[in-house]
């Protein structure tokens, strides 16, 4: 069972559909106690970093020890960028600290027509040094998506390229656009709304839920 | 490389996809959610689905066609026509969508805009913009092209902008439904006068066209509906064209 965290950030209509396609069974747990067993958690999330302000130290508590418990994280967007230490967008609330590094506003480039906000569909790449897979190590969320692969982005702030990189995509700036260390892992796309990549990286995702580490 | 998006719309009247020309003469195009499904199959980058009579029936209708659409794509679904409040742009959300077109409330209470920027965030909102030659300026025209706004349309889609929309739909009503090409010169005027991207709609007719709205007309996606609703045109093979010319597409 995998629970998806509803904080109130936007809808979660296409994330459940997403998961439905893809044969798995989730809830939203009403409380953060009820984290605690669940196989898999994801925290999704459009719009405003200030929304995770939701996200209490109750439920940052439940999800660090479902986390060090042994039950894989991820977090889409929003949610991925709370996995940070924090945002740019919303200086004062933090993130939940999992990963190192701050998230920043994008730049764009009225020169090259480059907007902000990154909306549409945009390339994963091999991510740059110090990403730990650009020295070799592989990624379970990326396994069998072909370099280059098309994902759906919609955001302004992103998290930087750390050694937890596992994809980047260029914008003006190159940033993080999956991340993975241990069983916390983020995408800044939405894989809900990219189509079979998306699909394909979600059921990445369900499958080491299956299969624990 | 950021791709430039293909984007396909269903005028839907009644629970069926409907095509005019110059916002007139409404024909019949079939059922949204086959529609939908073919879309996602020939690989759309996007589908917005527009509710052109927006009564009160038609709007319950429209949540269950926003609903079947969705069920049919993985894809970001984007619905308009006839949002005039919060609570209609929550219906829609509710159903499924992942981004609301603001037309004729967004100049009578702008203020819309920056509510539901709150709301939902930026990039779920979307300010739809109908505009018509008038000389060498482009004005803003709403209730479904009926009624001028007596605004400029670069000036609208600056203040659209600063309220907080994450989109402008661009739409030329000297193109629509003529299959003549895009407004070029209108597309340029409101793109570069933006931040964020511009859609340009109305006036496809051949791949050409799109090559054209990307380039001179400075667009980040370019929406159709009749080239793609009577399958002359396939998704794929507009896109094999786009990347020959050197435009990047997702393929």
């Amino acid at each position: 069972m995998i629970a998806l965290v509803d904080y109130g950030a936007g809808n979660l209509t296409s994330v459940r559909k997403a998961l439905s396609a893809l044969g798995a069974e989730y809830q939203t747990p009403a409380t953060p106690e009820a984290c605690a067993g669940m196989t898999g958690l994801i925290v999704p999330g459009v719009g405003h970093f200030d929304a995770t302000r939701a996200l209490d130290d109750r439920w940052r508590a439940a999800l660090v020890d479902a986390v060090r418990a042994g039950t894989p994280l991820l977090g889409i967007c929003v949610g991925m960028q709370w996995l940070f230490e924090g945002s740019a967008e919303a200086p004062d609330v933090p993130g939940i600290g999992l990963l190192p590094g701050r998230c920043e506003r994008l730049h764009g480039d009225g020169a090259r027509r480059l907007k902000v906000p990154h909306v549409g569909w945009n390339s994963l790449d091999a991510p740059p040094a110090p990403a730990r897979t650009h020295q070799g190590s592989t990624s379970r969320l990326m396994n069998g998506l072909a370099g280059g692969s098309q994902v759906y982005f919609t955001h302004s702030f992103a998290a930087p390229v750390t050694e937890d990189c596992v994809a980047a995509t260029t914008h003006v700036d190159t940033f993080a656009a999956a991340v993975e260390r241990d069983l916390v892992f983020g995408v800044q796309f939405h894989p809900e709304k990219s189509s079979d990549v998306g699909l394909h990286m979600l059921g990445n995702f369900l499958a080491v839920c299956a299969g624990g580490r | 490389m950021l791709s430039k998006r293909v984007i396909a719309c269903m005028d839907v009247r009644d629970g069926q996809v409907v095509k005019g020309v110059k916002f007139q003469q409404l024909q019949h195009a079939g059922d949204p959610a086959a529609l939908a499904r073919r879309y996602n199959v020939e690989g759309i980058d996007e589908v917005v689905v527009l509710d052109i009579t927006a009564t009160l029936e038609s709007r319950q209708a429209l949540a269950r066609t926003i609903h079947a659409v969705a069920q049919e794509i993985f894809l970001p679904l984007t619905v308009g026509g006839g949002i005039r409040s919060e609570d209609d742009a929550a219906t829609a959300v509710d159903a499924g969508a992942d981004k609301v077109s603001l037309n004729t409330a967004a100049l009578r209470t702008p203020g819309l805009i920056t509510t539901l920027a709150n709301r939902y965030g930026s990039q779920a909102v979307i300010v739809a913009i109908d505009a018509k030659r008038h000389g060498e300026r482009f004005a803003v025209y709403v209730r479904s092209g009926t009624t001028a706004a007596e605004r400029d349309a670069v000036e609208w889609a600056r203040e659209a902008e600063s309220r907080g929309a994450g989109e402008i739909l661009l739409t030329s009503m000297d193109r629509d439904g003529t299959r003549a090409g895009f407004d070029c010169e209108l597309t340029a005027a409101v793109s570069e006068a933006v931040n964020i991207p511009v859609i340009a709609s109305g006036g496809a007719g051949g791949f050409e066209h799109f090559a054209e709205v990307f380039t001179r007309g400075a667009a980040d996606a370019a929406l159709a509906a009749s080239i793609f609703h009577y399958a002359e045109s396939s998704v794929s093979d507009l896109k094999q064209y786009l990347r020959r010319q050197g435009i990047p597409v997702r393929l």
